[in-house]
């Protein structure tokens, strides 16, 4: 019997704005729909791992067992920026990797205000005097970097937010669903040029969960019907570059987790077949294409233009409508874009199914200035 | 009250701008193993993990822009449009700041604008009222 890990049950809540639940009830629900795809039920998990950042010192998980069932099964409390969901997932995977544990369950929540991130601090405030610490100006140095190396037009990056817009009209578990031409999308307010307003993530709640087992126990309990493989799963963090301190780097940490997921797993960028990519903001889908290799350097521009990365087109990238349409609730992002590789591979997606889909991309991407980065990613297959 | 004075009176917004009686500058560190130049003090290089190499320099005045941003949205009280932009100093460092006095227009800003420091004054949205001393950018 091989240690290959599966996933046995996934769910999502539907993403939106949930200003009179809890964290932890939020977390609840994901949960026990989890369990329900898996058929089991919490007195089956051996442990919990559960992912949360905006109450990061409040034991999320072991809040959401009280809500459950509290079963005494350890629980591991994570917070990695916008890995958070993922990191816990990730660590799941571990465990049944190492052998400890053969049936654990992983969870993502985060239940998030309207607005701007990257405040918050007591400090004087350094924002419009040097600069701004906000994440749509850090994503747009990112983008301007690319427009800097090669070309890329303010168009090209807002034909993101045109794609996984009329993605998420297909995702009833979206945020959003309503389409946004390209005129529109670029008449939106601008908030840093080139992100305007429909170039930024939507802060919602949301919660997302994972039923991970190994191999012998998805045997023992007749769940291969519904299992889906993880063939690799990697993280890095912020590998040096040179203009991290002035302009957070989300590129290095990307292409090393990325190199190591593709020579774990035994597949290049070419053999995947949808992706669901950290599009916290428009320019971020960009460069991020060529760092996952699904195109050379300096060709993301034309890749976008080209529709290959829009359903029916070559690699599908955000199918789900992304965190762009569908909604970035911080620490259930990274559990909610393996909700949707794990739905197509199992032929579940309806309307947006990315027909004959065997392997899946996962890749979520977090941190500040001054922080560093945390970068996750997984590749699904089929079984 | 001398220039001096009311400069000593004026704390700076960040750790890593040294107010030096009137006379301030970018306090930077200089990794004698590697070479590079980071901005503030730090006691081990990051980049290729020297202990024990690490000179204090002031960092250099002027630098040419790398990327920048026009800042339309911020947090509430902070004046907008301003012009965010990352800058390659001239000896290697790499410092983020607003830069002064340029359309905020991205078919005005050019890429590699020679710019410089220039220190003064501001007011955060967050202390009362209360001045701090910060730095700028200019085209040079």
């Amino acid at each position: 019997m091989s240690n290959d890990v599966y996933i046995v049950g996934v769910d999502m809540i539907k993403f939106g704005r949930y200003p009179d639940r809890t964290v932890p009830s939020l977390a609840a629900e994901a949960a026990l729909m989890a369990l329900d795809d898996a058929g089991l039920g919490i007195k089956d998990m051996q442990a919990l791992f559960c992912g949360n950042l905006g109450q990061a010192s409040g034991m999320v998980g072991q809040r959401l067992l009280n809500e459950i069932g509290q079963t005494g099964i350890p629980v591991t409390n994570v917070a990695n920026a916008c890995a958070t969901g993922a990191t816990a997932f990730r660590d799941a995977w571990m465990s049944i990797k190492a052998g400890v544990y053969d049936v654990v369950l992983a969870v993502g929540v985060e239940q998030m205000g309207k607005g701007l991130l990257g405040g918050g601090s007591n400090a004087p405030s350094p924002e419009g005097i040097i600069g701004s610490g906000t994440m749509p100006a850090m994503f747009a140095h990112i983008g301007n970097e690319h427009t800097r190396k090669y070309g890329t037009t303010f168009a090209q990056f807002a034909r993101v937010s045109v794609k996984n817009h009329w993605h998420s009209t297909m995702n009833p578990k979206s945020m959003y669903r309503k389409e946004t031409p390209l005129q529109e999308v670029m008449a939106s307010e601008m908030i840093a040029y080139p992100n305007t307003k429909l170039m930024c993530s939507v802060n919602v709640d949301g919660s997302a969960a994972a039923v991970l087992c190994s191999e012998a126990k998805v045997k023992q309990l007749g769940l291969m019907d519904r299992a889906v493989k993880v063939r690799a799963s990697e993280m890095s963090s912020t590998p040096f570059e040179s203009r991290q301190a002035a302009m957070p780097d989300f590129t290095a940490a990307t292409r090393l987790a990325a190199k190591n997921v593709y020579e774990r797993a035994g597949v290049g960028p070419d053999d995947i077949n949808l992706i669901e990519l950290h599009d916290c903001f428009a320019t971020a889908e960009i460069v991020h294409y060529e760092n996952l290799g699904i195109c050379a350097d300096g060709d993301a521009g034309k890749l976008i233009d080209s529709g290959e990365t829009q359903l029916g087109g070559r690699i599908p990238v955000n199918v789900s409508g992304g965190l762009l349409s569908k909604g970035h609730p911080l620490g259930a992002t990274g559990i909610a874009n393996i909700y949707e590789v794990a739905t197509h591979l199992r032929g579940r997606a309806g309307e947006r199914q990315v027909e004959g889909a065997r392997l899946g991309l996962t890749h979520v991407v977090g941190g500040g200035p001054g922080m560093g980065t945390a970068c996750a990613i997984h590749i699904l297959e089929k079984v | 009250m001398s220039e001096a004075e009311t400069q000593e009176a004026v704390p700076p917004l960040v750790p890593y701008l040294e107010p030096n009686a009137g006379k301030p500058y970018i306090a930077g560190s200089r990794c004698e193993a590697c070479g590079h130049v980071f901005v503030g003090e730090r006691q081990v290089c990051a980049k290729c993990t020297a202990r024990g190499k690490m000179k204090p320099v002031h960092i250099a005045e002027t630098g040419k822009l790398y990327a920048f941003t026009i800042v339309e949205r911020s947090f509430p009280g902070v004046q907008v449009p301003f012009v965010d932009v990352v800058v390659d100093m001239d000896d290697g460092a790499h410092l983020k700041g607003t830069l002064l006095d340029v359309e905020p227009n991205p078919e005005k800003i050019p890429f590699d604008l020679p710019v410089k420091l220039v220190y003064r004054e501001a007011v955060p949205i967050n202390t009362k009222g209360k001045p701090y001393l910060t730095y700028y950018f200019v085209p040079a």
